[in-house]
């Protein structure tokens, strides 16, 4: 079955509720080897598309991915902000009003560009591409080999986890975290968790 | 925390509020989103327009006002203002003859200020971004997000702000701005971590016995955590490394900032300031003017940056122009 407005919706009511439950250990994670207000900054921005949200029409998932993006852009600050609205809009350009599994891997691997992109990152560089870049290529094979929506979605989202995982023992060469240099090794980058918990918001709300 | 707050999510406005009535006579501050100009604007001249996270005051806003900065946007503590702030402040502060943008090199500082400048152009505002990146701390740009800008940034801000009421241009303004930011290096260090307001908790500890060497403005490391030792021991360490990397040699003339970070007592910077110009007379470099005191904070951080800066008598003469803002006033 495919996806459409409501599972955006719900996605989004999912991720919300995530950054707002885990706005203290995101914060705790980028005390370690940040400035520490990526839970904060998470937090407000998706409190804010939750209000936008709220009075806008949503018609189709491109003009709510948009509705998010510009409310990210325009809220958050930081890296993230940015980083986060951009793949939102990216993820607005590729929309179908009803979404097949492999529109969804496709729209994820838009994301993931648009944040290596703006953030001018590649993989290994214990940034939320390491969340992003691995998501990607998980739905898009989970689609090439005949999933179904939610099997695409539940390839992302682990393969996000994992990646987001992966990046304790990176060494950061992006953001914040590279001024600690060797010492940034051994923490998770909270934004490659962070990415992972709203990945994980899209398996749950088409479930 | 312990301090004088209402309310955590509200200390961005509220300090803002009241600095705007404070300084009524030089800038006027515009709420949502929030930016900062001046009280009364150009009719012309290219617009210096700066930003970045709020818990560094006085900069930005405090360098809002003539021969400085035209606007200033603070955005939430230690987080780079949104594009549609510093939109607003570009909008707002143009009088036509373009923008120049002193963005200090941070991840999110520039992302937010190229996005801003892009959404600028599409409405008709010519805008320059010129990158502060003067913190030596941070050695090797290709494998960090390269150095940050830090205290170094008040002298860009300064010197374009001399040229644009000099009636310089979009490009001349924008060129003294560059010059000034690849002549000016800086480098800080921590005696103790600061808090910020709404997480309550310092963002690292140091215990009593340990110095954070080559920290940034938001208290995040650069270097490696060495152990206390005296004011000039840790002096020379500051412009040792400031020394070997820059261009700094006898003959040299140069402007020195000894800048406090937030708690530090100025005795101290006074005992810092001592030594760093024992070391510049001892070098042969001479100390042509010289600024110690709070002006690029983080907070309650009680550490101290040094930044040195070579210069010319061009620079020099942009230096001493006369500039009346909240927290530098001269020749006026």
């Amino acid at each position: 079955m495919a996806l459409g407005t409501d599972w955006v919706l719900q996605w989004t009511a999912l991720a919300a509720q995530a950054a707002h439950e885990h706005r203290v250990e995101l914060i705790e994670l980028d005390r370690a080897i940040g400035d520490g207000d990526h839970g904060e900054n998470l937090d407000r921005g998706f409190t804010e598309v939750e209000k936008q949200l709220e009075s806008a029409t949503a018609s189709d998932p491109a003009q709510v991915f948009r509705t998010i993006a510009t409310t990210l852009i325009s809220k958050v600050g930081g890296a993230s902000g940015p980083l986060l609205g951009t793949a939102y809009l990216r993820m607005s350009s590729s929309a179908k009003e009803q979404l097949e599994p492999g529109d969804l891997a496709a729209m994820i691997e838009a994301a993931s560009q648009g944040i290596q992109m703006r953030g001018k990152a590649t993989e290994g560089e214990k940034t939320m591409v390491d969340a992003w870049a691995p998501a990607a290529r998980a739905a898009a094979a989970a689609a090439a080999s005949g999933a179904d929506c939610i099997g695409v979605l539940e390839a992302a989202s682990k393969a996000a986890t994992d990646g987001a995982e992966n990046t304790r023992p990176m060494v950061a060469t992006k953001g914040r975290a590279s001024y600690l240099g060797e010492r940034s090794a051994g923490h998770l980058d909270p934004g490659a968790v962070s990415s992972s918990y709203i990945l994980e918001a899209a398996v749950r709300a088409a479930r | 925390m312990k301090g004088l707050i209402n309310d955590p999510e509200k200390v961005v406005d509220e300090a803002l509020e009241g600095f705007a009535r404070a300084n009524s006579t030089i800038v006027a501050l515009h709420t949502d989103p929030n930016w900062v100009g001046r009280a009364v604007k150009r009719e012309s001249g290219v617009a210096v327009v700066s930003g970045g996270g709020s818990g560094h005051e006085p900069l930005h806003a405090g360098f809002v006002g003539d021969g400085m900065l035209d606007a200033a946007v603070p955005g939430a503590m230690f987080t780079s203002p949104t594009p549609d702030a510093i939109l607003a402040a570009i909008e707002g502060a143009d009088t036509g003859d373009g923008v120049v943008l002193i963005v200090k090199n941070y991840t999110g500082d520039v992302l937010n200020f190229e996005m801003a400048a892009e959404l600028a152009e599409a409405s008709g505002h010519q805008s320059r971004i010129v990158l502060v990146a003067d913190d030596v701390a941070v050695e090797n740009s290709t494998w960090t997000a390269g150095r940050r800008g830090v205290a170094g940034t008040v002298l860009v801000e300064k010197v374009a702000g001399a040229v644009s009421a000099a009636g310089g241009s979009l490009d001349e303004v924008a060129k003294a701005a560059e010059e000034m930011s690849a002549k000016v290096r800086s480098m800080g260090l921590a005696l103790r971590g600061c808090t910020v307001p709404h997480i309550g908790e310092p963002g690292f500890e140091l215990a009593d016995d340990e110095v954070e060497m080559g920290v940034g403005i938001h208290g995040e490391p650069g270097r490696a955590r060495v152990a206390m030792a005296s004011a000039d021991t840790l002096t020379d360490e500051l412009v040792d490394a400031i020394i070997k990397d820059g261009e700094f040699t006898a003959g040299n003339r140069v402007i020195v900032l000894v800048n406090g970070m937030g708690a530090t007592p100025a005795y101290q910077l006074d005992i810092v300031y001592r030594r760093v110009a024992q070391r510049l007379d001892d070098l042969g470099i001479t100390i042509e003017r010289s600024l110690v005191g709070n002006y690029v904070t983080s907070l309650d951080m009680e550490g101290v940056s040094v930044t040195l800066a070579s210069v010319g008598e061009d620079m020099l003469k942009l230096w001493d122009a006369p500039v009346h803002t909240a927290a530098i006033r001269k020749g006026f």
